[in-house]
C-alpha cells in the first residue's frame, strides 16, 4: 500500500464522517410560525419572553417544571406557549432576548435548553452617546442604570 | 474642568506607555526585518542592536502598562472604567488578577506579556534566527498593541484603551443625579465621585481560583505558539528550510505541554465551578482552543519524522502555520460576537471586528502564500516510507489527528458559515453527541497508533522482531481491557448500540496505549527515563483517553427526582434532574437520603450557602455539602451557583442549587398534626375543608427502586377553601425496600401541606396536615455523580510531565551539537 492511498482513505473517512455530523444537523434558527408549522423538528427560535402572561414555576410542586409564553422578536405578533423541564432559568425576567431550543409539540413548543440573552452593558458603550437610549433614567434607578449593569450576558458565564 | 476625587496620574502614565508600545514594537519590527535582509554583516549587526533596543523599549512599556493597570485595579480607582466595569471594593485580593483578565483589554494585555517573556530568551537564544523570528513575534507585538490602543484613524476606532475613564465611556451619560442639575445634558458634577462607591465587581461565576490560574497558562500556550510558526516563516523566507527544525522542537513540544495544561485547566474549571453538568462540551470556545493544539500536535510528530527519516518537511511547515493561524482564528471566533448564540460563554460583540479579521489574515495569508511560493523547493525524499516504518505510521497518526481538528472546527464555524452564505444552520439537537461519534473513532485509530508505532523502527522494521516485542504489552493489555469492560460497567445507553460498542474498543485501544507505552519504557529504553519523555507522554495520552471514555460514559444524575414525584411510573423523556427539599424533610435521592438544614449568608455579599445534609442508606456515609449562590446578584435575577462537591479516590459527588424559596425569612416553626380519615371523611383546616376522596395502590413499580415487596400509595384529596377555589392534591406513601417514606404534597395558596403518614388495610389513612403562615424554605438541587475523573486529572500531568521530559533532552541534545560544532 502506498502512502498516498492510505492519506486518501484517511482523507476519505474524514469526508464521510463530516457528512454524517453535517446530516445529523438537523437543526435551524426558525421563528416562532416557523417552528409550529414543523412540529416535532428540533428547532432554534430567538423570542422574547410574553411578560403579559404568567410565568409558572413550582419548586414544591415539580422543580422540573417551568413554562412561560414567548413571542417573536422580530414578529411580536407570533406567540406560543413554552414549557421547559430543567428547573428555573436564572435572569429570565430581565432577558431581553432568549434563545429556545426545542420543539413544538402538542400546541406548545418543548424547550430542551435555553439560552438568555441580558441588556448588556459592553454592548451598551459601543454605540455613541447620543444614541444611548434615554428616558428611563429616573433618580431612583441610579443604582441600577449606572452602578450595576448586569454583568453576565448568558445563562452561564463569560469565560474571557 | 476638574473633578473631585479622581486620580488621573497612572492612566496618564498607562496612554504614554500604550502609545510608546506601539512605537517601539513598530521600530522592532521594521529593524529586525531589515536586519535579516541585510546582505552584510556589519549592516545586519546595526540593524540588530536598534532592532533589540526597540524591544527591550517595548517590553519595558509592557510591563508598566500592566502594573499601571493592576494598580488601578487593586487600589479601587473606579473613575477608571476597567477597574469599575470588573472589580469592587468587596473582591478578595486574590481574585484582583481574575478581574484584571475578565475584560478584552486585559486578556490581550496578558497575551502580549507573554510574548515579550519569550522575545526575550529567543533574542538570548536564537542566534542566527534572532532577526527572522523576532520580526514575526514584534510583528505580533504590534498587532497585539494595536488592540489595546483605543486611538481613532480616519473615524475608525483601533482597539479598546484599558485606561478609559468612567466618564468617558458613555456609563454615566443618563445618571442624571451625576449630572448637573439633574440633566443628562450638561456636565458631570464635580463630585460624581463621590456617588461611585463601589465596582461592578468581577462576575460571581468567575470568582474562582482557576479564573486565576487558568487564563495566564492558557495564554502562555497561546503565546507560545508563534515561536515554532515564527521558526517556519524564518526557514521560508531566509530559504534554510531544515536547519530552523532543531530549535524549533523544544519550543513546540513546550508549547504543546503549556497549551494542553492550560486547556485542560479550562476544563477542570468548568467541572469544578461551572454547574455545566461536566469538564467539556464542545463549546466554541474549548473547540478554539483544542484545535490548534490537535495541530500542534501533528506538527511535533512530523518535525521528529524529519529529524528521524528526512520526511515530511512540507508537512511540519504546514502544521505549524495552521497552529498559529488556528490560535489567531480562534481568537477572532470568541471575540467578534459571530458564535453569539452558540456557545454557552457570552461573546460580547467588541466592534472590533474588522481589526480581529486583519488581525488574523495579516498572518495567515502571507504565510501561507509563501509556503505555496516556496512549496516545490523545499527538500522532500521522492522514495515512499515502508508501511513497516515508524514513520510512516506517526505520518498517518499526524494527519489523523489533523483532520480530527478540521472536522472540529468545521463544525464550530457553522456560525461563520450562517453569516457569509446567510444560512441558518443551528447546532443539532445532540450537539456533543455529533462530536462525541467522529471523535470516539478517531480515539481508536489514535490509541492504537500510539500503542504500535513505538515498537516500529525507523526507515523499516522486521516483522518478527515487532510481533515478538508487541506481544507481551498488547496479551497484558487485552486482559486488562476485558477485566474492565467486564466489571466496569462501561455502558452508555443513551445512544445507539452501535456507539457503546465504539466506546467499548476505545476503552481497550487506550488501555492498550498506556500498557504498551509504559512497557516501551523497560523493552525498548530499558527504563532510561531521560529517553522516555515521549512514552511518558503517550501514557498520559491514554490515561486522558480512558479518563474521558470512563467518566463520560459513566456519569450519572443523582437528583433523579424518584422522590418528589413518581417519575419511574411514567416513561417520559423529561430530564428531571431537579430535586426539591424543603427545610428539615427528608427527601430520597438515590443510595442517600438528603436533608436541607438552612442557609448562612456571606458577610458583604449576596451570597449564601446552603447546608445539605447527606446520609447514605446503609449507614455508612454521612457527610455534609455546603453549595452556594450568589442570589439576584449586581442587577442580576435569580441564581448564580456555586457547586459543592465530596471527592472520592474514584468519583466525586456535585451538588448545586438551581433555585430557592422566596428569601422571605420568616421561620415556618410547625409541625405535623396527624388525623384519621375514612373515605369520605372531611377535615377542616383554619380557611376551608378538605375531603378525604380515596386511595390508589400504585402498580408496576421498578424493583430496582422499591425493591421486591415495594408499594406506592397515592391519597386522593380534595381542598375545598373559603374562597371558593378547589384543588386537588396527593400526598402519597412510598414503601421501598422495608422503608417507609411520605411524600408530602402542598397547597400553596392555602400555605397547607399534607402528608401520607399511614396507610391500613380498610383505606383508612392518617394524615398529616400542617398550616403555615410562612412560606416554606425550600432550595431545589441537582446533584451528579462523575467516576473515575482522576484518571484524566492524572493523565493530563503525566503527559505534561512526559513532553517536559522530551523538551529537556532535546534542548541538551542541541546544546551539544553547538559545543561539537
Amino acid at each position: 500500500m502506498k502512502k498516498i492511498h492510505i492519506i486518501l482513505l484517511v482523507f476519505v473517512a474524514g469526508a464521510i464522517a463530516m457528512l454524517i455530523s453535517l446530516l445529523n444537523t438537523g437543526s435551524t434558527y426558525e421563528t416562532i410560525a416557523d417552528a409550529k408549522a414543523m412540529p416535532g423538528k428540533f428547532v432554534h427560535v430567538a423570542v422574547r419572553l410574553d411578560k403579559t402572561k404568567p410565568v409558572e414555576f413550582d419548586a414544591k410542586k415539580d422543580p422540573n417544571y417551568l413554562s412561560f409564553y414567548a413571542i417573536g422578536v422580530e414578529n411580536p405578533d407570533q406567540a406560543m406557549k413554552v414549557v421547559y423541564r430543567n428547573g428555573e432559568i436564572p435572569n429570565l425576567m430581565i432577558s431581553e432576548r432568549l434563545v429556545l431550543k426545542g420543539k413544538y409539540e402538542n400546541e406548545k413548543f418543548e424547550c430542551k435548553d435555553v439560552q438568555t440573552k441580558c441588556p448588556s452593558k459592553y454592548k451598551e458603550e459601543m454605540k455613541p452617546p447620543q444614541n444611548v437610549s434615554t428616558g428611563q433614567a429616573t433618580e431612583k434607578s441610579i443604582d441600577q442604570s449606572a452602578m450595576g449593569n448586569p454583568a453576565a450576558t448568558t445563562s452561564e458565564a463569560t469565560k474571557y | 474642568m476638574e473633578y473631585i476625587g479622581e486620580h488621573l496620574l497612572p492612566g496618564q502614565f498607562g496612554h504614554l506607555f500604550i502609545v510608546l508600545s506601539l512605537v517601539a514594537s513598530l521600530i522592532a519590527t521594521f529593524s529586525y526585518f531589515k536586519s535579516a535582509q541585510s546582505k552584510n554583516d556589519i549592516d545586519a549587526a546595526y540593524w540588530k542592536k536598534l532592532a533589540r533596543i526597540a524591544f527591550i523599549t517595548e517590553v519595558i512599556s509592557v510591563f508598566a502598562i500592566f502594573s499601571i493597570l493592576f494598580y488601578i485595579i487593586s487600589n479601587h480607582l473606579f473613575e477608571y472604567k476597567y477597574a469599575w466595569q470588573h472589580s469592587s471594593r468587596s473582591l478578595e485580593v486574590k481574585y484582583l488578577l481574575a478581574c484584571f483578565w475578565e475584560g478584552q483589554e486585559g486578556s490581550f494585555l496578558l497575551w502580549s506579556v507573554w510574548h515579550c517573556v519569550l522575545g526575550l530568551i529567543l533574542i538570548k537564544t536564537s542566534k542566527k534566527w534572532e532577526a527572522p523570528v523576532m520580526t514575526v513575534v514584534s510583528l505580533m507585538q504590534f498587532a497585539l498593541a494595536t488592540m489595546i490602543a483605543g486611538i481613532y484613524i480616519f473615524g475608525w476606532k483601533m482597539g479598546t484603551n484599558p485606561f478609559i475613564l468612567l466618564r468617558d465611556s458613555g456609563v454615566l451619560d443618563n445618571a442624571p443625579a451625576l449630572h448637573i442639575n439633574g440633566d443628562v445634558t450638561m456636565g458631570l458634577r464635580q463630585d460624581y465621585m463621590l456617588s461611585i462607591k463601589d465596582g461592578n465587581d468581577l462576575n460571581p461565576l468567575l470568582q474562582n481560583y482557576w479564573m486565576v490560574i487558568h487564563p495566564p497558562v492558557l495564554f502562555m500556550g497561546f503565546a507560545s505558539t508563534i515561536v515554532p510558526f515564527a521558526f517556519v516563516i524564518a526557514s521560508l523566507w531566509k530559504k534554510n528550510f531544515g536547519e530552523w527544525t532543531k530549535p524549533a522542537l523544544p519550543w513546540a513540544l513546550f508549547s504543546a505541554a503549556v497549551f494542553g495544561v492550560g486547556i485542560m485547566m479550562g476544563a477542570m474549571w468548568a467541572y469544578e465551578s461551572l454547574t455545566f453538568g461536566g469538564y467539556w462540551a464542545w463549546d466554541p470556545v474549548e473547540n478554539a482552543s483544542l484545535v490548534p493544539w490537535l495541530i500542534l500536535i501533528s506538527g511535533i510528530h512530523t518535525l521528529l519524522i524529519y529529524k528521524h527519516s528526512g520526511h515530511s518537511l512540507r508537512a511540519t511547515h504546514l502544521f505549524l502555520i495552521l497552529t498559529f493561524g488556528f490560535v489567531l482564528y480562534s481568537t477572532f471566533l470568541t471575540r467578534s460576537g459571530i458564535l453569539g448564540e452558540t456557545s454557552v460563554h457570552a461573546f460580547t460583540d467588541l466592534g472590533m471586528n474588522m481589526q480581529l479579521l486583519i488581525f488574523l489574515l495579516m498572518f495567515v495569508l502571507p504565510a501561507l502564500v509563501l509556503f505555496i511560493y516556496r512549496y516545490k523547493e523545499i527538500p522532500t525524499i521522492h522514495k515512499e516510507e515502508s508501511t513497516s516504518s515508524r514513520e510512516f505510521w506517526m505520518f498517518i497518526g499526524s494527519l489523523v489527528f489533523f483532520l480530527s481538528a478540521l472536522v472540529i472546527i468545521g463544525k464550530t464555524s457553522i456560525p461563520v458559515v450562517n453569516k457569509i452564505l446567510g444560512t441558518k444552520i443551528a447546532p443539532p439537537e445532540k450537539a456533543e453527541f455529533s462530536y462525541n461519534q467522529i471523535m470516539v473513532f478517531i480515539s481508536i485509530i489514535i490509541a492504537v497508533l500510539t500503542a504500535v508505532t513505538q515498537y516500529l523502527k525507523y526507515k523499516s522494521t522486521s516483522t518478527k522482531v515487532f510481533l515478538k516485542k508487541i506481544l507481551i504489552p498488547f496479551v497484558i493489555a487485552a486482559i486488562i481491557a476485558i477485566l474492565v469492560l467486564a466489571i466496569g460497567n462501561v455502558n452508555y445507553e443513551k445512544e445507539t448500540f452501535g456507539f457503546m460498542v465504539a466506546i467499548w474498543m476505545a476503552v481497550a485501544c487506550s488501555i492498550f496505549t498506556i500498557v504498551a507505552n509504559a512497557s516501551y519504557i523497560w523493552l525498548g529504553l530499558k527504563g532510561k527515563l531521560k529517553l522516555s519523555g515521549g512514552s511518558i507522554s503517550h501514557v498520559g495520552f491514554g490515561m486522558v483517553l480512558l479518563g474521558i471514555l470512563i467518566s463520560s460514559s459513566n456519569k450519572e444524575v443523582l437528583s433523579n427526582n424518584i422522590g418528589g414525584i413518581p417519575a419511574p411510573l411514567d416513561k417520559n423523556e423529561d430530564p428531571r434532574e431537579n430535586l426539591t427539599l424543603v427545610k428539615g424533610l427528608t427527601v430520597d435521592m438515590g443510595k442517600y437520603s438528603l436533608t436541607y438544614e438552612g442557609d448562612s449568608s456571606h458577610p458583604k455579599k449576596q451570597l449564601s450557602y446552603y447546608k445539605v445534609h447527606f446520609k447514605s442508606k446503609d449507614g455508612k456515609e454521612e457527610f455534609v455539602l455546603t453549595p452556594n449562590s450568589f442570589v439576584n446578584y449586581k442587577g442580576n435575577e435569580g441564581l448564580m451557583s456555586n457547586p459543592d462537591a465530596r471527592h472520592y479516590w474514584n468519583h466525586d459527588i456535585f451538588t448545586y442549587i438551581t433555585s430557592i424559596s422566596n428569601p422571605d425569612k420568616s421561620k415556618d416553626t410547625t409541625t405535623f398534626r396527624p388525623k384519621d380519615l375514612k373515605p369520605g371523611d372531611t377535615l377542616f383546616y383554619s380557611s376551608g375543608f378538605i375531603i378525604y376522596e380515596n386511595l390508589n395502590k400504585k402498580e408496576d413499580l421498578p424493583v430496582d427502586l422499591f425493591g421486591k415487596d415495594g408499594s406506592l400509595y397515592e391519597a386522593n384529596l380534595k381542598v375545598h377553601s373559603k374562597s371558593g377555589s378547589l384543588y386537588s392534591i396527593a400526598p402519597k406513601l412510598a414503601i421501598a425496600k422495608g422503608n417507609e417514606m411520605a411524600v408530602p404534597d402542598t397547597v400553596l395558596a392555602e400555605s397547607i401541606v399534607l402528608q401520607l403518614e399511614k396507610v391500613n388495610q380498610d383505606k383508612s389513612i392518617t394524615l398529616g396536615i400542617k398550616e403555615s403562615n410562612a412560606v416554606m424554605d425550600y432550595i431545589t438541587l441537582k446533584a451528579y455523580k462523575f467516576p473515575y475523573i482522576r484518571l484524566l486529572w492524572f493523565g493530563v500531568v503525566i503527559t505534561a510531565i512526559g513532553i517536559i521530559i522530551s523538551m529537556v533532552r532535546r534542548i541538551r541534545l542541541n546544546r551539544e551539537n553547538v559545543s561539537q560544532s
